[in-house]
């Protein structure tokens, strides 16, 4: 695959779902609740576009992968934006702006409150996206902070797992795969941490140099 | 007592044509803004469908509401045995046969028997009720079922006096009902009501929609409606009912006892604790609407709990 083409065409990919909703609801095909319907997908959708945001750092770090890392932030960014869609069609659809209600919701409903903790947690993420604020805090804090995806995945499936009434297939699915793809990493940072304090190592695995900003 | 007003004046009951025509509503409601997420199957779809039964009255107990469509009706479903989706009813009604059908009424009855499901049929006069069905999940819906009151078949099977509540159970066959394949929930899936509320003269036993043999997806061929609580009480492709003198358990308030009750009455002062039942968005409609004490047929069930705690009555 030619390198330029790989953000268009990834970045087609990651729209299509998107699309897709907007076509179906502009034909009337989400069924016979398309509020609840819409409302649904796009949970759905966000928390694919995040899972999927957590698998180029592993791909590289333990693989040796390393084009999935140029679509990181575009995925990331999808992951956000769709959050944004499903808070904002809870809002103005669902809900249409009784404020009170949200707010009454958000304080006694637990799952409401974790998908909406997961929302905010990615807040400071899409923000500081660019290649600006990456050096503007510095690689490593940078870093650290984008951990918190980690922690943002994890409250949105446990919104997902209280959500359902009985069948936990997909909400556990959505566990397995963030919980797989934090051990990796967790294994990968332990390694690393025991490699580097062994006298034997030959070092340097610990400290990375900051890879090139993708364009 | 309880005082049954079986026949509504005339002018309550929406005439057949009304309803057959009511997609002409719903065009005329997809003009409007709200339009784009009016469900496609208001103004497409192949209509009614299926055998036509010999309805002997119409009863309409909706407040005079436009029935929802037969798209909707049977195509947004919630029976766990044939998936958990609400689409997924409709795609798996195939796999349930519904012939030959037995129902085993047993227990404490002075006659026990196994009735063949077109014996059955054809023991009672069908009414038409026009119900609101209102879902634990806060949508509800308008349902023209077809059927007849339970008491009249529990007056006919003579229950004793131990008998103090009645227990249902739905078919067990993987085979024909595959969501039994996974432990979703515990199969079989099992409702009861108190005797009271079993022979009270609004409780059905449905076997038709629209006038028409009731769809695979809404539970035939016999299934429960109850329609002062919430949907999960409405047990479907029932195959046993037995009468016994304690309160039996039932599917949900076992898997969940915090957020399901026996009584399951619609109560929107009591939320579920996940969401609230204060309102409910009909299906078809945009704006979600206040639901009602006991989804409004208070003025003739509401004595049936009285100097009981509202607080357990979710």
């Amino acid at each position: 695959m030619p390198r330029r083409a790989l953000k268009p065409i990834a970045f087609a990919l990651l729209l299509a779902p998107l699309v897709k909703l907007a076509a179906d609801g502009a034909t009337g095909r989400l069924g016979a609740n398309p509020v609840a319907e819409g409302l649904n997908r796009l949970g759905f959708w966000t928390l694919t576009y995040l899972t999927l945001s957590l698998v180029p750092t592993p791909a590289r770090e333990i693989l040796g992968i390393s084009w999935p890392v140029r679509l990181r932030r575009m995925i990331g960014l999808f992951a956000f934006a769709c959050g944004a869609l499903h808070f904002a069609w809870y809002l103005g659809v669902d809900r249409f702006f009784a404020l009170g209600e949200i707010a009454q919701d958000i304080g006694k409903r637990k799952f409401i409150a974790v998908g909406f903790a997961a929302l905010v947690l990615l807040v400071p993420l899409a923000v500081t996206s660019t290649d600006r604020w990456v050096r503007r805090l510095g690689y490593l804090r940078w870093k650290r902070l984008h951990r918190l995806v980690y922690l943002a995945a994890l409250l949105g499936v446990l919104h997902f797992v209280w959500r359902v009434k009985a069948d936990l297939r997909k909400p556990l699915l959505f566990a397995g795969a963030v919980g797989l793809l934090l051990a990796a990493r967790l294994a990968f940072a332990l390694r690393r941490a025991l490699r580097s304090r062994s006298p034997l190592s030959a070092g340097g695995d610990a400290v990375r140099p900051p890879p090139a900003p993708s364009q | 007592m309880i005082r049954w007003r079986s026949d509504p004046p005339e002018s309550q009951v929406t005439p057949e044509g009304l309803y057959l025509r009511r997609r002409e509503f719903l065009k005329l409601g997809a003009a409007g803004a709200v339009g784009v997420l009016l469900p496609a199957a208001a103004s497409a779809g192949p209509g009614p469908a299926g055998a036509t039964l010999q309805v002997a009255k119409r009863v309409e107990r909706a407040g005079g509401e436009q029935p929802n469509t037969w798209e909707q009706i049977t195509g947004y479903n919630n029976f766990y045995e044939l998936g958990t989706e609400k689409e997924d009813p409709a795609r798996n009604a195939g796999s349930l046969r519904t012939r030959p059908w037995t129902v085993s009424i047993e227990g404490e009855v002075k006659r026990p028997q196994l009735m063949d499901i077109d014996t059955l049929l054809r023991a009672f006069p069908l009414e038409e009720r026009i119900y609101r069905m209102r879902c634990v999940e806060a949508w509800s819906m308008v349902i023209p079922w077809v059927g007849f009151p339970l008491g009249d078949l529990i007056r006919r099977v003579e229950p004793t006096s131990r008998a103090k509540y009645v227990a249902f159970q739905t078919l067990l066959d993987p085979d024909r009902l595959p969501g039994q394949r996974r432990r979703v929930l515990e199969w079989p899936y099992v409702e009861g009501l108190r005797m009271d509320e079993a022979i009270h003269p609004l409780t059905l036993l449905a076997v038709g929609l629209y006038g028409r043999v009731l769809p695979n997806q809404n539970g035939a061929p016999l299934r429960l409606v109850v329609p002062w609580k919430y949907g999960f009480k409405g047990i479907k492709s029932i195959v046993r009912i037995r009468f016994v003198e304690r309160q039996p358990p039932t599917t949900w308030s076992a898997m969940a006892p915090n957020e399901y009750g026996f009584y399951a009455n619609v109560n929107p002062a009591v939320d579920h604790p996940r969401w609230s039942q204060a309102k409910e968005r009909r299906i078809g409609e945009f704006f979600r609407r206040d639901t009602l004490p006991f989804n409004g047929y208070g003025a003739e069930v509401a004595q049936l709990y009285a100097g009981l705690d509202p607080r357990t009555l979710y």
